[in-house]
Order: C-alpha cells, then structure tokens, then sequence
C-alpha cells in the first residue's frame, strides 16, 4: 500500500508555505516578544536593555532577567487582571453560544433560497468599521442615550439605567461583536447533518427535544468548539470593548498590556504578560488534544 | 428469475379469518401537484415477508415513510396492528425501519447504536446488554461490538442496522431498500439470510426494492407499483406467471406481447387475431373475455420451444430467421423476426447450444408453445 509520489520535494514545497508564513508571522515575532520580557526595562529609546550586551574587548555576556515574570506572580493586581479575562471571556463564550446556536440552527433549516440572505445578515456588520460600530454601541446605551430615551419614553422605566461602563457594557459588546464568529461555523456543521439521522432516532422511539440532545447536539460540537476558541481566545486579550465601553473597575489583560506597554513605557513587563496569555491559551487546548487521543486510542 | 419463494406455511392473505397487520385503506399522498401514492388500499398479514418492487418515483418509498410516520398522508388511514396510526409520530409507532443509507449513528458504537432504541424505551441495563448480544450474534457481528460505525465495511454496516431496527422487537420491520449499497455477490447472499432472520423472528418485514431479483427471492407476495398506483399484487410466482397488466408482464422479466383481438371464445381458451403479426394465437384463460375484445398475449420467453417439424393440430406455431443471439452464460437469447417483421425473443438453456447444431444468425427456425404458456391481457 505503500505509495511513494513522483516529486516529494513538490509536496514538502507545498506543506512549507504555512510553516513558513508561520514561522515568519507567528514564531519570530513571538520570540522577540519573548526577548524583550527577559529584558530589563530602562529610560532609553526603545525602552528596553538588550539581553546580549558587549562589555570589553569583543566579550559578551547574555543577562537573563526574570524578576518581570516575578512581579507577574507577586502583584495580585495581574492575577486578578487574568481571571477578570477569563471572566469576561468565558461568560461571552457562554452567550455567545446560547445565542448563536438557535440562530446557526434556524438558519440551517430554513428553506434554502432563505439561507444564504440570512447568512449574509450575521456578515453584514463586518462591511463597516469595526470601531465605528462599538462607537454606535456607546450612542446606544450611554445616560441619555436612544436605548434609555426610548426606555423611558415607553415609561418602562424612570431615571435612566447606568450600563455605559459597567460589565454589562462590556458583554453586550462583545457579544454583539463575536456572535457571527459562533453562529458560521455551527452553520457549517448544523448544514451537514444527516437529517435521516433524526429520522433513525424518531423512529427508535425519540422524541424531537431528546434527538436534539442525544443526536444534534453531540454531533455539532466540533462547531462548538470551534465557534467557542474564535471567541474566547481573542476575548482574552481583548484591549478595544473593555476600554471603551466598560468601567474603571473593569480590569483585563488587554487593557494591562495597553497601560503597561504606552503609558509605563514597561515593555518588558508589558511582553511577559503577552507571553503568560499565550501560555494561559495555548495550556488547555494542548491538555484537550492530548485527552481526545488517548481517547481515541483506548477506542481501537 | 424463477427462484420463486416457496411459501411453506399457509398463506395468511387467503384466509378470510385472518386480521391484517398493516391496512392502507384509500391512501393518498400529494406533493403539490404531484401524486406520490394516489388512492392506494392494500393489507398486509402478519408473518408476511412485503415487497413494494417498482422502478424509481413509483412511490413506494413514500408509501414506506407513511408507514412509519415520517409522512402523513393527504387523505387515507393506515391501521397497523387494528390501531389507527395516521396520524400517530413516528417515535409512538409500534414499527422500526431500516434506512437505505443505514443511517447509523456516527458518535457512538455499534453496541450503543443497537442499544439506542432500547434506551429511549427505559429499558434496565442488564436486560438491555442481553438484547444487544442477541443482536450481534443474530447478525454475526459480535466481534465489532466496540467499533465506531466509520470503522465498519458496507457489509458489516448493513448488518448492525438490521440488528438497531429488530433489537425492539418491532411488530413490523420496515426496510428501505435494505441490499442496494452492497455489491451483486454479497447481495445474493444477504437476501437468503434477510429470509431466514425473518423466518426466525416471525416479525412482518415490509421492503422496498427496485430490484426484481431480489423481490422475487425474498417476498411472500409482492405489490408491483407504477405511478403511484398498485399494478398488481401477488405472490412472486403468480405476478411472474400471470401478470395482470401490460406493465407487470413487462416489468418482471421480459415479455413478448402481441396485440390483437378475440376472435373465437369457449370455456378455458381463446383465439386471438394478432394482425401486427399477422397470426392466430391460441391462449389458455380465467377472465371474462367476449370476441371483438381488444386483448394483448403476453409470452414468456423461456416458454417458447423450437420444433423439428410443423404439427398440424399443435397451435401457436410460427417460423422466423434468428437476427440476434445474445450469450448469457448460463441462457442464450434469441431474436427472431418474423415474416410480418414483428421480432420475438425465446431463451434456451445453453445445454442445447453446445448440441452438434447450434442455432445460428440468419437460420430459419419453427418456434412453437402450449396455449397454457401463455396469457390475455386486459390491461
């Protein structure tokens, strides 16, 4: 069975294309992200000491710096910096989800002249700025903005509600701005589904609410996990909605790093505190894979 | 073709006492302005091996999927089991189907799979693990109990979604072209197994298949369909000995049909003019037939001889030059044209081809056959 290609080098060629791109877009910006957090910080232009340093006559020596990733554990501020992320990034997964998946699910069964219409709908805030769009979202809630104007013209409430720069803020816009993120890739797994499926499991004696849990739901969760990590990973270090739209107390990593690295001019602290989030998302989906084989091999 | 089932036991749609299992009464289905199944009453008894045998968008699949539930009929009632289940949902219908495309449950095992109906029933664990190795070892299967469906052959697949759809004990199977993803030899071999399961459980299969062989193989009776109507029911040996319609005849088998009209009638036989071929034919029948009635002769192939010479009192005697062989292996066909230029077809067991004077192109040849081998159609 052994089947050996004409041209492996034609293969390799092609399989090098996204190492390479990568490498040179991922791995070495990554890296020098991570030199500068062994770095001291220091007044200069740029604001950091090189770790390679020439003292005399063509010696060199190489000082390795950890105390940033020390002040990181020590300063309570940080871990709590984390666990407001992971907060705020697991709730909105959360909302996400819950919203996004009937709406992925409608749209996969409605009539299919209808879906590609709809589907465009859930793209269609893209086509304008990302920015002006959070910026709409403080028109929408500030004091005397149109959702309190409109609240209290229906006489639904009194004084206006305080959301601007709460949490509560902050979820909506998130939400508002990853759900198509969720509902695509459930689409793309809701569409394929074999509806016999359904039909074999009615017919085995299941009503429709159990089919839902015993057959639609576990074979769609590839789109949940994958609408899941497009949002929770990049919620983790997201800087613009928090500062925007949430509150002084709403403190996350993104922001940390935003104030770390332009108003302390701390690059090194800044850059360890980058490299400790990759670490804190890359973790779980290493331990994930690695369970989902052993799995897989105790299955054969 | 003619491996016709016997059906050993006594056969329960003669007996007027018997109770249907399954009865369609008046069923119509619409899709718009399409007739899938129009106006169609059938009874099936229980015990019964069912074929529903017709070519595609005749509408026996739909008529399947009305039987369980996953469509309602426009108008009509369909009764199993004496209870009315028109409109009853498929997971309240006392029925299990086999899916065409098995329509196995892909996340989780074959153990789980065949479990899955005995779950949804609350049925207790150890009952339920009992069950579930009474199914493999039904099908042969017990050694892929933990394997995931996508690890499976097609045959291997076929086999655990027979076993999911008998693990209930259903009072009617229903299977949806249960042999057409397999290949030819393994389908062969399935179809005297699916019997013989069938046998064994004494559960009522209903089939659907395109596939006359198989129809004829496995049924106790068949119902042929055609637009959405039933041409015809009957055990495999009486649909293939005396079809009923023009269709039928032609359906199942080949047929050599010659149009004419009665021109003599007494008790059990009949002379047709056939002017197309410019013949007299002498035909054995049981219908009401008066002369000047326009009437086809539908004659089978295999039922035709070739003679020495011409016998003044046989009938049905006719001379041609052969155009066309075609080897079969096992028969050969034969294309005779006729004087008139109507073409007939005979077969002949291959026994005689290999004789020292083989039939060849372009000779002439006596055919002849019994008024008994062949029959008046109506319709």
């Amino acid at each position: 069975m052994s089947f050996k290609p004409a041209l492996p080098s034609a293969r390799h060629l092609i399989i090098a294309v996204p190492w390479f791109w990568l490498a040179l877009f991922f791995l070495l910006p990554f890296l020098f992200v991570l030199k500068i957090s062994l770095s001291e910080p220091t007044l200069a232009q740029p604001p950091y000491l090189d770790l390679i340093r020439e003292i005399e006559d063509g010696f060199v020596t190489i000082v390795v710096n950890f105390s940033n990733y020390q002040l990181l554990l020590a300063d309570s501020l940080y871990l709590s910096a984390l666990l407001g992320s992971l907060k705020v990034a697991g709730i909105s997964t959360l909302l996400c989800l819950l919203i996004g998946y009937p709406m992925a699910y409608a749209i996969a069964r409605s009539p299919s002249h209808w879906r590609l219409p709809l589907l465009m709908l859930i793209i269609l805030p893209f086509w304008t700025s990302f920015l002006i769009r959070i910026y709409a979202w403080i028109g929408i809630l500030k004091t005397n903005g149109l959702l309190n104007n409109l609240l209290m013209g229906m006489g639904l409430v009194d004084s206006p509600l305080a959301i601007m720069h709460t949490p509560i803020a902050v979820y909506i816009g998130v939400v508002y701005n990853y759900l198509p993120f969720v509902v695509l890739p459930l689409y793309a797994t809701l569409i394929r589904l074999d509806l016999t499926l359904l039909e074999a499991a009615a017919d085995l004696g299941c009503r429709p609410w159990k089919q839902f849990l015993l057959i639609t739901l576990p074979l769609s969760m590839p789109g949940v996990l994958a609408g899941a990590m497009l949002v929770f990973i990049p919620v983790m270090g997201e800087f613009v909605i928090p500062d925007l739209l949430g509150g002084p107390d709403t403190l996350m990593l993104g922001k940390l790093m935003w104030t770390e690295f332009f108003s302390n001019k701390d690059w090194p602290l800044a850059s360890s505190l980058a490299a400790l989030l990759l670490v804190a998302l890359i973790l779980p989906f290493v331990l994930l894979r690695h369970f989902e084989r052993r799995a897989e091999e105790a299955a054969t | 073709m003619s491996r016709a089932r016997q059906f050993t036991p006594e056969e329960p749609w003669q007996a007027p006492e018997g109770e249907p299992i399954v009865r369609i009464e008046n069923v119509t289905k619409r899709f718009g302005t399409f007739y899938a199944v129009d106006d169609i009453s059938l009874s099936i008894h229980p015990g019964e091996f069912f074929s529903l045998l017709g070519s595609s968008g005749c509408g026996k699949t739909t008529l399947l999927r009305m039987l369980a539930g996953f469509e309602t009929p426009t108008s009509g009632r369909i009764f199993i089991d004496g209870q009315d289940v028109t409109e009853v949902p498929p997971y309240e219908r006392p029925v299990n189907m086999m899916f065409q495309s098995y329509a196995l449950f892909p996340h989780m095992n074959v153990a789980d799979n065949i479990a899955f109906g005995l779950k949804q029933d609350g049925m207790p664990r150890a009952k339920r693990n009992a069950r579930v190795a009474e199914m493999l070892s039904l099908v042969q299967i017990e050694a892929l109990a933990k394997r995931k469906p996508h690890q499976l052959s097609g045959g291997q697949r076929q086999r655990v979604a027979l076993a999911r759809a008998l693990a209930k004990h259903p009072k009617i199977l229903l299977l949806d072209e249960p042999l057409g993803a397999l290949d030819k030899k393994l389908r062969e071999q399935t179809q005297f197994e699916l019997v013989n399961i069938q046998e064994r459980l004494g559960i009522t299969f209903v089939v659907v298949t395109h596939d006359q062989e198989e129809a004829m193989t496995m049924s106790s009776r068949i119902a042929l369909m055609h637009e959405g109507r039933i041409e015809q029911v009957d055990p495999p040996r009486r649909l293939y000995e005396f079809p009923s319609t023009r269709y039928a005849a032609g359906f199942i088998g080949s047929v050599n049909l010659f149009d004419g009209y009665v021109i003599e009638q007494d008790d059990d036989q009949v002379l047709v003019q056939c002017d197309e071929a410019d013949l007299q034919l002498q035909v054995r029948h049981s219908q009401p037939l008066v002369p000047g009635m326009a009437v086809t002769v539908a004659l089978r192939p295999e039922k035709v001889r070739v003679l020495e010479q011409h016998d003044t009192d046989a009938p049905n005697q006719l001379r041609g030059i052969i155009k066309e062989i075609a080897y079969l292996g096992d028969v050969s066909i034969y294309h005779v044209e006729l004087a008139s230029g109507k073409r007939v077809q005979f077969t002949q067991s291959n026994i005689q081809a290999l004789a020292e004077q083989p039939l060849t192109w372009d000779e002439e040849v006596l055919l002849g056959w019994s008024a008994n081998s062949c029959g008046v159609l109506t319709e």
